[in-house]
């Protein structure tokens, strides 16, 4: 118990130092650069353009079922980090078990894929359609 | 436990779960209340640490920072004009509501207390808990890790049809 | 070997000057420190001077001879910065962002076994742990990017996380096969089980011909999850500025671009350790010359993970200069339709290999 603690305090050592260098970072570079803002500086970047209302707009819902479909395999890999452990003493039985669990899960990704929740909007290129041309004659008698 | 440094960050990751917790509640700007449930969870994974549960605590890590909230912060950002709902967190049926949480708060101490056990067991663990947790799905647990299996696949139609059928609305993006 | 084993990172843990934990200070300060001398020469002027070759250019020459001094130049720049924050942008996630980022991206570190004389941190979810970290770096770039209050930040950022944690799946089930292989998931112990006297046949990579496609699935996932080319929508700087910290200037900026170079090398060397044996010599004993021998101890061990990692950032560079970026219908196409079905059929067969082949 002390051994898994007192590694895990390394960790927290590590987060201490990477938030005190992050903070110091900061207060250096406070110290040492200049601040003169102004109205035109501290606007929005919108490439030069001035910003038209506020970015926090609506987004495609798509990557919100991302994350939903991404949670619910993150939770299958999350059981079967234990079984990689212990799976070669175990044999064919834990074997086939896993190869159950995961089955399971993988009709599911079917499932997303067959119904198209996989799919992304697809730019659909529109290719402005040429006049007719006479030189385009022997084209079109080809086929 | 008896380390006196180890008691200090025990007690500095519970004030940081509690009031982090606290801020979710009663923050009036949803997106703070939803980033400060990165610290609660962050807490309570350094809780499940101190009960010696590594693998508990980097699963809490994973699944509720890096899906759960990331599914929050989505589900916030992508609703139209958060920023200009006010949020209403005024109280209501203050009178009942007090009752209600006085009540429940009894009954948790009353269980809390009278329930045996809350010693240290004898046993300690041996070995690694990874391997323990292995080794008790594939035995004694076998249908339960079976049942999460489906449990999940329910999840995920469930999640990819309600999205599907919402999504009549406009796509500004 | 096996007896010096973290006998460093022990040594240093130790050290308590008047109960003060200051060697665990120094066990941490060695990855910071790591961290930002190779992202300022190897990330920096590297990776100028690497791109500046691939494209028959000569790259930073000014500053210095060959341009050497550029790193120099550009960290007094950063430091000097006037440091903007836009009137409409948040001001404390934009502040808080760029410190969540790095230090998910420097925790990560906390498991990384440097050489077998030192660890930082040796849990007994070492792998897990580091596949798990990359979640709080997702929070960091959200933070950043809606923060920012800016479009192209927000954008870049929703993009981002999406990509990220699409990509962790298949990474996740990639890494998953190395664990089943090493039946641990101790990152030292996963080390030992690849040392050996014929050097290079010993790593998993070589164990197994089914080792290959993890290997590869988690090479490319990985690209994604650290935005590199030819994953980069998230900072495509033709169509989207510079992603989500389009806004950062001065310190923040030099601080998301330490958690990035950071990350670079954390799954650079993650792959090296699960695959290519992290810290083994890759030489081989050849009768009376042994050479895995002369080439192994803690010194060599971190040698060899450096140049390894180093080796696969090399790598990523390369891609950068060589793969047109994907569009993200492509991208999503890639991770849940290419990706994760290979990543279940090398799980499978992993499984059986293991068990029905000895």
């Amino acid at each position: 118990m002390d051994q898994t603690l007192s590694e895990f305090g390394n960790v927290f050592v590590f987060f201490l130092l990477g938030v005190v260098f992050v903070a110091g970072g900061y207060l250096t570079a406070r110290m040492l650069r200049p601040s003169r803002p102004n109205p035109v500086k501290t606007s929005t970047y919108e490439c030069g353009e001035e910003a038209v209302g506020s970015a926090w707009v609506k987004f495609n819902i798509r990557f919100y079922v991302v994350a939903l479909i991404f949670i619910i395999f993150d939770v299958e890999v999350v059981f079967l980090f234990p079984w990689a452990t212990v799976f070669r003493q175990l044999g064919s039985f834990a074997l086939v078990e896993a190869l159950v669990f995961a089955g399971i899960l993988i009709l599911g990704l079917v499932y997303a894929w067959v119904k198209g929740d996989l799919d992304w909007v697809r730019p659909t290129p529109s290719v402005p359609k040429m006049p007719e041309m006479p030189a385009s004659k022997s084209t079109s008698q080809r086929d | 436990m008896s380390n006196p440094t180890y008691t200090a960050i025990f007690y500095l990751f519970a004030a940081i779960t509690v009031f982090s917790a606290a801020f979710v509640v009663f923050s009036r700007n949803v997106i703070y209340s939803a980033f400060s449930l990165l610290f609660t969870f962050f807490g309570i994974a350094a809780l499940y640490v101190f009960l010696s549960a590594d693998f508990i605590a980097v699963t809490q890590v994973v699944v509720y920072v890096g899906g759960i909230l990331v599914l929050l912060l989505f589900g916030v950002m992508f609703t139209n004009n958060i920023m200009d709902t006010d949020l209403k967190t005024d109280v209501l049926h203050a009178i009942p509501g007090t009752f209600l949480f006085l009540g429940i708060l009894a009954a948790l101490l009353f269980t809390f207390y009278t329930t045996n056990g809350w010693m240290p067991s004898d046993t300690q663990l041996q070995g690694s808990v990874v391997e323990r947790i292995g080794f008790e799905t594939m035995s004694r647990y076998v249908l339960p890790f079976e049942m999460a299996s489906i449990l999940l696949l329910a999840a995920l139609i469930g999640a990819a049809f309600l999205a599907r059928y919402d999504n009549g609305g406009t796509n500004e993006h | 070997m096996g007896n010096s084993l973290n006998a460093w990172s022990d040594a240093l843990a130790g050290f308590q000057p008047a109960g003060l934990p200051l060697g665990l200070l120094i066990i941490a300060a060695i990855p910071l420190v790591f961290i930002a001398l190779y992202a300022l020469t190897y990330g920096v002027y590297g990776e100028r001077k690497i791109s500046a070759f691939m494209q028959d250019r000569l790259g930073p020459m000014e500053v210095g001879k060959w341009g050497i001094l550029q790193t120099l130049a550009d960290i007094l720049k950063l430091l000097q910065k006037e440091d903007i924050v836009p009137t409409s942008a948040d001001k404390f996630l934009f502040v808080i962002g760029p410190g969540v980022l790095f230090v998910g991206s420097f925790l990560a570190f906390a498991v990384l076994p440097f050489s077998p004389a030192f660890i930082g941190a040796n849990l007994n979810v070492g792998l897990f742990f580091a596949i798990g970290i990359v979640a709080l770096e997702v929070v960091g770039i959200l933070a950043a990017g809606w923060g920012s209050n800016n479009k192209w930040s927000l954008y870049g950022a929703v993009r981002s996380v999406a990509q990220i944690v699409s990509y962790e799946i298949p990474a996740a089930i990639a890494l998953l096969c190395g664990a089943m292989m090493a039946g641990t998931l101790d990152m030292q112990q996963i080390n030992i089980l690849q040392s050996g006297t014929y050097g290079f046949a010993h790593f998993f990579l070589f164990q197994s011909p089914i080792a290959w496609l993890p290997f590869l699935i988690y090479f490319i996932a990985s690209l994604a999850e650290v935005n590199r080319a030819p994953f980069d929508i998230p900072e495509a700087e033709s169509e989207l500025v510079a992603g989500y910290f389009t806004e950062y200037s001065g310190m923040k900026f030099a601080v998301i671009f330490l958690a990035e170079y950071g990350s670079m090398f954390m799954v650079s060397a993650i792959i090296s350790i699960v695959f290519l044996g992290g810290w083994n010599s890759p030489l081989p004993n050849i009768g009376p010359i042994a050479l895995n021998d002369m080439t192994t101890g803690p010194v060599w061990g971190a040698f060899w993970i450096i140049s390894k990692g180093f080796f696969f950032i090399f790598v990523q560079m390369w891609l950068r200069w060589t793969l047109p970026r994907l569009r993200v219908d492509q991208l999503m196409y890639v991770c849940w339709k290419v990706l994760t079905p290979f990543a279940f059929v090398s799980f499978v067969l992993t499984a059986i290999w293991e068990i029905y082949v000895p």
